[in-house]
């Protein structure tokens, strides 16, 4: 059961079963696309984009019995739209304890949305090296793209409305796997639980200004 | 001493008569229903039913006011207050100063002699009392220095500023550090009958500091005065006084160590008196808190603890008034770091409500209160004032006790605005100044407060 | 996890979770400095002000590299450069700043309250950098974060800071950030120097160096001003040192795994022995680090709050809900409007 209390018009497009085969999916993906591993790094965005990662990693040494380097970048100081306020978040650390130089690194988000997270992604990588290539992965895809960005590796392609709510809740931060789409309309601002909620909820959106 | 004879405006006016008041007699220490009669500029009859003995209509030659839910109090006698003129206009001027003693009932003050130049010449005291006279507000009783330009070395000429006016000598704002230049001031004073008002704080123990020593101080890493500052100062003093039969009179006392030794010394029979101003009695160190400038004076803000000892004073009579300490500043001396802010704050416009404040609290009883400002310092400087007596100057205060006003800087008679208690709720104003007989201020219903000078022309009742 | 509050004036009165946030946002911006590439465009376009009315190459220059690092620009006025000679009042002195609009100022005076003052003038973030003998908040965030990183904790810790508490600014915000952080303050020195009254404000009071670093987890030195040490304060340096160095054997009465701060510059022999100050208890380097990590995180807390308010305040975060008229509209651009 769910932690988080939800609301009826909220609807689950991926349960637990289908975001494993769906990872597993990627998982292969990769292998094949850069014949092996060799070479290769996995990066996640946190939060969210770091767990989704380390279960890549875990599927992929299922597959090929060899561990991939793995790190975790918070991309909050690359923002074109950091929100800080009384409702920000921690800036959390960043660790990619292995050179960037040279590698294919694989670049993981749970959220593929309009772009901007995953610009902001690309130009901190790029301070930390020059990788020989950038991969994205991402469970979900849900379209409305604002930069020239697209995904090599999509769970689930989402069509969504813009102001619709995708949620994503991993067991490992949530107590359960799934994911949601809740429609728009007014919301409370969310207080993140026990659990924590999603990143998406857990902040605020607010129509000052037009 | 005898008491000096005040000089008055000896107009010729029309009788005034105050209806239906009470009266607060702080010699019979007493409030009574009564209606006053002014003639001449002087009380003429003080009983109850005077309006029903004088005809209501055809006596257009009386001014009637009617005093009905009203104090009538004698007005306020304020022995320690810088009027700033001559030299440092731009925080205030003899005009400006005056006319927030009348609208806070203020009727006389005495103003020290830190001026500039200071007042210790014949010269200047004459020049002040020509402004005073000029401004036709509160009475103005000029204080001479104790040293030649308040250098704490040589006297000042006591006999001809005496002559002059002065009422006393102090060279308030700097302390007397010289132990025998205040012995020789305490003998000479004593010639003329004034009192050595002592401004008691030893510069070597205040080093420097801005504010109380204690834990606030140590808290907001501001530099501390020591108690103890006053407190070596005023038992010095006393030794002095008992030396040589002076009358000293401690200014701003604002330690409960000084207070001790002023009991003390007045049951060994030294002639002493002491004053306390209304920030000592209801502020403590806590309002530096936030480095707020207008908290800063000397003596500083102290304890708790002393405030009560305060209190306690008060009410045995070991303080025998209350005085403000009048000090305007400009703004520019006080929106300034804290180490570099002026000392001192203005009080004439609310030393009423705050010594009401005191009743109201239990320490006073009303009449004791108005005495404190009122016939207690008149007698201190053997003034012929601060009473309601047939016979004396009709200086009156008629006060709305019940008046509620928050203090606005920017409402100030006061050319500046310096003061720790914006944005107090205040109860009791003066409704009605009058100094020989004459209304010197009117307090219109809030919301419609009359400027200096509009005031003037529209004060008559 | 919040830090609301508009500037950073001192430790005192802020609360755990406030001193927490900052401590956990430092934590990550060391890994800034540990990359090679040491710099992060979040403050990108954004104008530090330095505003040091006193000498301190050592805080200067860690804020500038914090604000640096972050992409900010930095501007550095020190009081011969600026107008402070030249008799300008420091509220004019804010005034003027507040028009070029900076999006902070770090503020080092050596008048207590000054940043007070400057806070009430401008609509900037004002930053404590020292102020008199009052606060120096940065100075003992680093100090907690340090003490925070070799202990694992704070709660329950007894810190000794000896020397000078009574013109410290750096003992003020240690004993604040250490006392509501649930530490131990003990306060160490001569009664010229450490006045009782500093016990009404939480610390216990010893006088014998010994017996003050009996069973502490921390010994914090306070520099000496030799200036001080005039026959007024104190008789003299060598008097002071007599009593006051911490030697070895002084050190041998704290717990085993104590830890030495000091916020420097040392003076050798005089308030702290080399053999300590080179010892394995010492942790004055860590403390440097730290120190661009703590104003690191102050200034992004800061400053780049004051960047979202200044613009829409939309959150547009992957699969967040965009608010529609918001989103629509182009961000505007960064001037520190």
């Amino acid at each position: 059961m769910s932690p988080t209390a939800r609301d009826d018009a909220t609807r689950v497009v991926l349960d637990a079963p289908q975001i494993q085969r769906a990872l597993a999916r990627i998982a292969h993906e990769i292998v094949e696309r850069n014949k092996g591993v060799e070479g290769l790094g996995i990066v996640g965005i946190r939060s969210r984009g770091d767990l989704i990662a380390r279960r890549l990693q875990h599927e992929i040494a299922r597959l090929e019995g060899e561990s991939v380097p793995i790190g975790a970048i918070d991309v909050t100081l690359y923002r074109d739209d950091i929100s800080r306020g009384a409702d920000h978040h921690l800036v959390q650390i960043t660790e990619i304890p292995w050179e960037v130089d040279g590698r294919t690194v694989l670049l993981v988000d749970d959220v593929l949305f309009t772009g901007r997270t995953t610009r902001a992604a690309l130009d901190a990588l790029m301070d930390f090296g020059r990788p020989r290539a950038i991969q994205l992965a991402v469970l979900v895809d849900r379209g409305h793209r604002e930069l020239p960005i697209r995904a090599d590796y999509v769970g689930k392609n989402l069509p969504t409305q813009r102001a619709e709510e995708v949620l994503v809740r991993l067991s490992e931060s949530d107590g359960v796997d799934e994911v949601a789409i809740r429609p728009a309309g007014p919301r409370i601002a969310a207080v993140p639980g026990p659990g924590g909620e999603s990143k998406q909820t857990a902040r605020t959106t607010r129509a000052r200004r037009a | 001493m005898s008491e000096r004879t005040v000089p008055s405006a000896g107009r010729s006016e029309p009788p005034l008569l105050v209806a239906g008041g009470t009266l607060v007699d702080p010699v019979a220490r007493r409030t009574r229903r009564a209606d006053l009669l002014v003639r001449d500029g002087v009380i003429a009859a003080i009983e109850a039913g005077i309006s029903e003995q004088l005809p209501r209509r055809g006596a257009s030659t009386i001014h009637r006011i009617d005093a009905t839910g009203l104090l009538v109090m004698p007005g306020f006698v304020d022995i320690h207050v810088h009027l700033r003129e001559p030299g440092f206009e731009y925080k205030e001027t003899i005009a400006t100063g005056t006319r927030a003693a009348v609208a806070g009932g203020v009727t006389s003050v005495a103003c020290m002699a830190n001026t500039r130049p200071v007042n210790d010449s014949p010269a200047v005291t004459r020049f002040i009392l020509e402004r005073a006279h000029a401004a036709a507000l509160a009475k103005v009783f000029p204080v001479g220095a104790v040293s030649l330009g308040l250098a704490g070395e040589q006297l000042a000429p006591f006999a001809g500023m005496y002559d002059s006016g002065i009422v006393a000598v102090s060279d308030d704002g700097m302390p007397v550090m010289d132990a025998e230049l205040m012995r020789r001031a305490l003998e000479c004073a004593k010639m003329f009958g004034m009192p050595v008002i002592d401004h008691a704080e030893d510069r070597a123990l205040v080093a420097g500091g801005v504010m109380h020593e204690g834990a606030v101080s140590l808290r907001l890493g501001l530099r501390g005065i020591p108690a103890a500052a006053e407190d070596v100062m005023v038992a010095r003093d006393i030794a002095l006084a008992g030396l040589t039969g002076g009358h000293l009179h401690v200014a701003h006392i604002s330690s409960a160590g000084s207070v001790r030794m002023v009991r003390m010394a007045r049951a060994a029979g030294i002639r002493i008196t002491a004053e306390v101003s209304p920030h000592h009695l209801w502020l403590t160190d806590e309002a530096v808190t936030d480095y707020r400038t207008n908290a800063k004076m000397a003596p500083p803000l102290r304890t708790e603890d002393d405030r009560q000892a305060l209190l306690e004073g008060l009410a045995d009579g070991t303080i025998d008034c209350i005085a403000t300490d009048h000090a305007p500043h400009h703004k520019d001396e006080k929106d300034v770091e804290f180490d570099c802010a002026a000392n001192g704050v203005i009080g004439l416009e609310t030393l009423l409500p705050l010594v009401l404040r005191l009743v109201e609290h239990g320490v006073l009883d009303l009449p004791t209160a108005i005495a404190k400002i009122s016939s207690e310092p008149a007698a201190i400087l053997g003034l012929p004032l601060g009473t309601l007596e047939v016979g004396r100057a009709a200086d009156l205060a008629i006060v709305d006790p019940q008046r509620e006003w928050t203090v606005d800087p920017s409402q100030t008679f006061s050319k500046s605005k310096n003061t720790p208690f914006e944005g107090w709720k205040m109860r009791g104003r003066a409704v009605y100044t009058m100094v020989d007989g004459r209304t010197v201020h009117e307090e219109r219903p809030a919301g419609t407060h009359a400027k200096a000078g509009e005031a003037e022309r529209e004060a008559r009742p | 996890m919040l830090f609301a509050r508009p500037h950073l004036l001192g430790l005192e009165g802020l609360t755990a979770p406030e001193i927490d946030f900052l401590l956990d946002s430092a934590e990550s911006f060391k890994e800034v400095s540990e990359r090679e590439i040491k710099k992060v465009p979040a403050l990108r376009g954004r104008t530090v002000v330095n505003l040091f009315y006193e000498a301190s190459t050592r805080t200067r220059t860690s804020f500038e590299i914090a604000a640096k690092r972050l992409s900010a620009d930095t501007i550095n006025l020190s009081a011969s450069a600026s107008s402070a000679a030249k008799g300008e009042t420091l509220t004019d002195t804010a005034r003027n700043l507040a028009a070029m609009r900076p999006d902070a100022i770090v503020v080092r005076h050596p008048s207590s309250g000054a940043p007070d003052l400057l806070a009430r003038h401008v609509d900037c973030p004002i930053i404590n950098a020292g102020d008199g003998a009052h606060e120096h908040p940065t100075q003992a965030l680093l100090d907690l974060l340090t003490i925070r990183e070799r202990k694992g904790r704070i709660a329950g810790l007894t810190v000794a800071i000896v020397g000078d508490v009574l013109h410290s600014r750096v003992a003020r915000s240690n004993l604040f950030g250490l006392r509501t952080m649930g530490a131990k303050v003990r306060f160490v020195g001569p009664p010229t120097l450490v006045p009782p009254g500093f016990s009404e404000l939480g610390a216990e009071i010893v006088w014998d160096l010994h017996e003050g670093l009996k069973d502490v987890d921390v010994v914090m030195m306070l520099r000496i001003q030799r200036e001080r040490m005039n026959g007024r304060y104190f008789s003299s340096l060598d008097e002071y040192s007599r009593l006051y160095c911490l030697s070895a054997d002084a050190v041998a009465r704290a717990r085993e795994d104590v830890i030495i701060l000091h916020p420097g510059p040392m003076n050798r022999g005089v308030e702290i022995s080399s053999t300590v100050a080179d010892g394995p208890y010492s942790v004055i380097m860590d403390q440097v680090t730290n120190g661009v990590a703590v104003r690191m995180a102050v200034l992004y807390v800061l400053v780049g709050r004051r960047k979202a308010e200044a613009e829409s305040e939309t959150v547009d975060s992957e699969g967040g809900a965009p608010v529609a008229l918001a989103a629509a509209s182009p961000r505007r651009a960064a001037t520190g409007e």
